[in-house]
């Protein structure tokens, strides 16, 4: 055994190389493995909860789509009975203008034979008196009545 | 050492390989080896300080530079493989050490692979580096061959007890730090006297026996090291004196150490985090 001055050499240098590893070497080293232990931790977190939300996703969208698709049938359903409805409607005002047209033919028509009748009525007025003047024409002396015409000579 | 002109002798070749190379400072300036045989404690290690910082040097810049270009996003290959050890090392800690501290963990940290790449050395052939410096240094390859050359390295640092009880030490140190910081210095004092036998006239004893313990840990974890360390280099160059066989025996040593050497630094590791936290605990 031959202790020398070589032990406090080591000694130094064991300091010197803890103190570097220290400062320089471990803080760097430890803190990128537990800084990327956190992230993949993360990561993975996020990705279970990215699968939970793409479930719910999906989802949705199948509620969604049944939705769409009863509401489609409801509108289709309306849009028939509105059809139904506008026919309808449209029938009865044609019926009722060709009623209203119809009651007009009849009215003018009424009309037309009012005055037909009339017009008839005063011709065959005209005509029995131009009749009943030469038949009593014929049988009636002229001078005998003179004094009948003389009389409506005179009251004209 | 035998005299010139001997043939190399077994005993003479191990103990040539497990001899530090030394520097000092003497009457003529700086000195190697022979010359600081009487330099006393302020003699120099020099391999074992070489090696050792520039081993140190490498950990800490190749962990500085990973850190820089640490990103939180997807890492590369060099960054994952950096951030495996420092997980290793941060789950040890967590699961052993309960307290909060900032300096644990890079302790810890710095413990697990600066331990393991001064045993890592042990793997490098025993003779090539020796060899090497022998020539660099200017020795003559007779002189090299015959075992008798003044040029030492041993490659292997923590196969030094300067080296070994230098980080017990700086444990020991640290262990104490702890006590007095949670437990202030009565605190740490009470459980030197005061523990395990809680009445006065025992006092004596307890202290006899918590400072032996005390002192036993940063023992054992530097002996524990050397002692493997050691054993391992001295039987590699035992193998490398058994002739042209040695090569097979080689591997299956070098091929047993995969295990011993990591092993060792986690060992060391591991029980350095057990002390600290040992001694932040109140009992």
């Amino acid at each position: 055994m031959n202790f020398n001055a070589t032990l406090i050499g080591e000694s130094i240098a064991f300091f010197v190389f803890v103190v570097f590893t220290m400062k320089y070497v471990w803080p760097q080293l430890n803190g990128a493995i537990e800084a990327r232990q956190k992230q993949i931790e993360e990561g993975l977190a996020a990705s279970e909860q990215a699968e939970k939300d793409l479930e719910l996703a999906k989802k949705e969208a199948t509620n969604k789509l049944k939705e769409a698709k009863s509401q489609a049938a409801a509108i289709i359903e309306q849009a028939k009975k509105r059809e139904a409805l506008i026919i309808e409607e449209a029938a009865d005002k044609a019926r009722a203008e060709s009623d209203k047209i119809l009651a007009q033919g009849q009215a003018e028509l009424e009309a037309e034979r009012n005055r037909a009748r009339a017009e008839l009525r005063a011709q065959v007025a005209v005509l029995a008196v131009t009749g009943a003047e030469k038949i009593i024409a014929r049988s009636i002396d002229a001078k005998a009545q003179a004094d009948i015409l003389d009389q409506l000579v005179e009251e004209l | 050492m035998a005299a010139n002109g001997e043939s190399l002798t077994s005993q003479g070749y191990i103990q040539h390989h497990l001899t530090n190379a030394k520097a000092c400072f003497t009457d003529q300036g700086l000195s190697f080896n022979y010359a600081c045989s009487d330099a006393g404690f302020w003699t120099w290690h020099i391999d074992t300080l070489g090696w050792s910082i520039f081993l140190g040097l490498i950990f800490i810049l190749t962990f500085r530079s990973a850190a820089k270009k640490a990103t939180t996003g997807v890492p590369g290959k060099f960054q994952c493989a950096v951030e495996m050890i420092v997980e290793f090392v941060g789950k040890s800690v967590k699961d052993t050490y309960h307290g909060d501290s900032k300096l644990i963990a890079p302790l810890a940290l710095t413990i697990f692979v600066w331990v393991f790449l001064l045993n890592f050395m042990d793997w490098i052939p025993v003779d090539w580096v020796g060899t090497l410096t022998a020539v660099i240094a200017g020795e003559s390859w007779q002189i090299i061959e015959s075992g008798q050359s003044h040029v030492y390295h041993k490659i292997v640092p923590t196969t030094d007890l300067n080296m070994t009880f230098g980080l017990s030490i700086s444990v020991l140190a640290l262990m104490i730090y702890y006590a007095v910081k949670i437990k202030g210095v009565g605190g740490f004092l009470k459980e030197l006297y005061a523990h395990p036998f809680n009445t006065p006239w025992l006092y004596w004893f307890n202290l006899i026996l918590e400072t032996i313990a005390l002192i036993a840990k940063p023992v054992s974890l530097a002996l524990r090291l050397f002692g493997n360390m050691y054993a391992a280099e001295l039987i590699f160059i035992l193998i490398a004196t058994i002739g042209l066989y040695q090569l097979p025996v080689h591997f299956v040593w070098a091929a047993f150490h995969l295990l011993v050497i990591p092993l060792q630094a986690f060992i060391f590791m591991m029980l350095t985090i057990v002390y600290l936290s040992m001694m932040s605990e109140k009992h």
